[in-house]
């Protein structure tokens, strides 16, 4: 690794604090940073919890549940990822039941997509491919609802396919969040949802698009691709929305992939497909 | 006939609406098709050429989607004749490629625009020696009961492997099955390839 040109500096929030919090995770007493969630704890320690919308550098959206775990004296299941720590927290990350859980929700995202891996620039790295074979879904016990939705191919760079998306946001939030262009949104609710560039258009006519594509790099399934990418090729990176969130706020570290992070001047655009 | 305790297993394949790729992983068993031969009678599918789906099979995989009424009907034949029936590959297990036209909606206005308003063709849909299409492409557990899942286009010759001769092992012992695909390795399961 080289020098690197910015002094590190302790990223803000609970690593800046030393866990003191107590918290009983999967039978095993543990300590917690303050103001920790669930899910960052379970990761620090290696136990999975499985999730699909969370990203890491961009916020919370709690909105696939794949995170629920069960918290004693808890009624209902809370999300790892949207949960922070307790003192006496007893959680448990896996049960019958949570599993069971699990295996629905995956079932069901495949249910009213049309996830085809076999013909998918995503198949082999894909995380929804991937949660299938985690959580144990060897077929889906609902009806398959072969959806039509429209393909976007009007952007330059890029291809969204609706009929892939699972409407986990993560695109929305790196965008606006990241970027700040905010090109994505989703319209409509419930089985009419749908994500939608700009006010609705053809995602090549959205002029607040910088075709940074981090978006693209974010997507966790098939649903945005490079043009030209064929069945299996699309090569997902969400590691670099962590790299950048962390580097706007002075964190300098080299990524899980090798490369080493440079200034932003030096290092020159990260996100592939940038406008040249 | 002997009971189904002492004679030899009686296993099975079929070919429905699916481009014949889990059979050709099949045959990438390779040095394990002769321990198969060794122990179980192959009584039905695209190996036998046998034209009628034979009674008191043990096991039968199941490959390829139920397109038309050639593919019900067989389906309906193998659940009344078999004790465990697996559905085989990702055709089989949710339609995949197979049911990509289930996105058009009925294909009856696909046949009128390919075979009678193409000025090429007849002018007719053809009905006979041809199956009639279903209104939509279905997975084999929306049409039978199915025992055990083995997703994949195709399932790897490994991942065959591993099914069919725990399924047998099982059958053979007259044990459960539902405890065989419990104990199945998270990668022995895998949509896609």
């Amino acid at each position: 690794m080289s020098a690197s040109p910015v002094p590190p500096t302790p990223p803000p929030g609970p690593r800046s604090a030393r866990p003191n919090v107590a918290v009983t995770l999967d039978g095993e007493e543990v300590l917690a940073f303050p103001g920790e969630t669930v899910l960052a704890l379970a990761r620090r320690l290696g136990v999975p919890i499985p999730t699909l919308c969370q990203l890491d550098g961009v916020s919370v959206y709690g909105g696939c549940r794949l995170c629920v775990v069960e918290v004693e004296g808890e009624h209902r299941l809370p999300l790892a990822c949207a949960t922070e720590v307790s003192a006496d927290m007893e959680v448990r990350s896996t049960s019958a039941e949570l599993r069971d859980h699990r295996r629905r929700i995956v079932a069901l995202l495949f249910a009213e997509g049309s996830h085809v891996c076999a013909a998918c620039v995503a198949s082999g790295a894909c995380e929804l491919q991937d949660l299938a074979t985690e959580t144990g879904v060897d077929h889906v016990p609902y009806e398959l609802t072969f959806p039509s939705h429209e393909v976007d191919a009007s952007h330059p760079f890029f291809v969204l396919d609706r009929d892939r998306c699972v409407l986990c946001t993560r695109c929305v939030r790196v965008c606006d969040e990241i970027e700040g262009a905010h090109v994505w949104d989703i319209a409509q609710r419930g089985s009419d949802a749908r994500l939608i560039a700009g006010m609705d258009q053809p995602w090549g006519e959205v002029a607040s698009c910088t075709s940074c594509g981090k978006c693209v790099a974010a997507c966790p399934t098939g649903a945005l691709y490079h043009q030209g990418t064929a069945s299996g090729e699309r090569r997902p990176d969400p590691g670099l929305i962590a790299f950048l969130a962390d580097a706007r706020a002075g964190v300098w570290e080299p990524r899980d992939n090798g490369a080493v992070s440079q200034p932003r001047d030096a290092a020159g655009p990260h996100e592939q497909g940038t406008t040249p | 006939m002997t009971t189904s305790s002492t004679r030899r297993p009686r296993v099975a394949t079929a070919w429905l609406a699916g481009c014949s790729g889990c059979h050709m992983s099949f045959l990438d068993l390779d040095e394990a098709l002769f321990d198969l031969a060794e122990r179980a009678d192959v009584v039905f599918g695209p190996l036998t050429d046998a034209k009628v789906f034979p009674t008191d099979v043990d096991l039968t995989l199941v490959e390829g989607a139920v397109t038309n009424t050639d593919n019900l009907e067989l389906a309906q034949a193998i659940r009344a004749n078999t004790r465990v029936v697996v559905s085989f590959g990702d055709c089989a297990v949710t339609g995949n490629i197979t049911a990509l036209r289930n996105a058009l909606g009925d294909p009856s206005e696909l046949l009128q625009r390919v075979y009678v308003e193409h000025p090429d063709l007849t002018g007719v849909v053809p009905t006979e020696v041809v199956p009639g299409l279903l209104p939509k492409v279905l997975p084999l557990h929306e049409v039978i009961g199915v025992d055990v899942y083995l997703p994949g286009c195709p399932p790897t010759a490994d991942r065959i492997k591993t099914a069919l001769f725990a399924l047998l092992d099982a059958i053979e012992a007259g044990e459960d099955i539902a405890s065989v695909a419990a104990a199945r390795a998270p990668g022995d399961l895998r949509f896609g390839n």
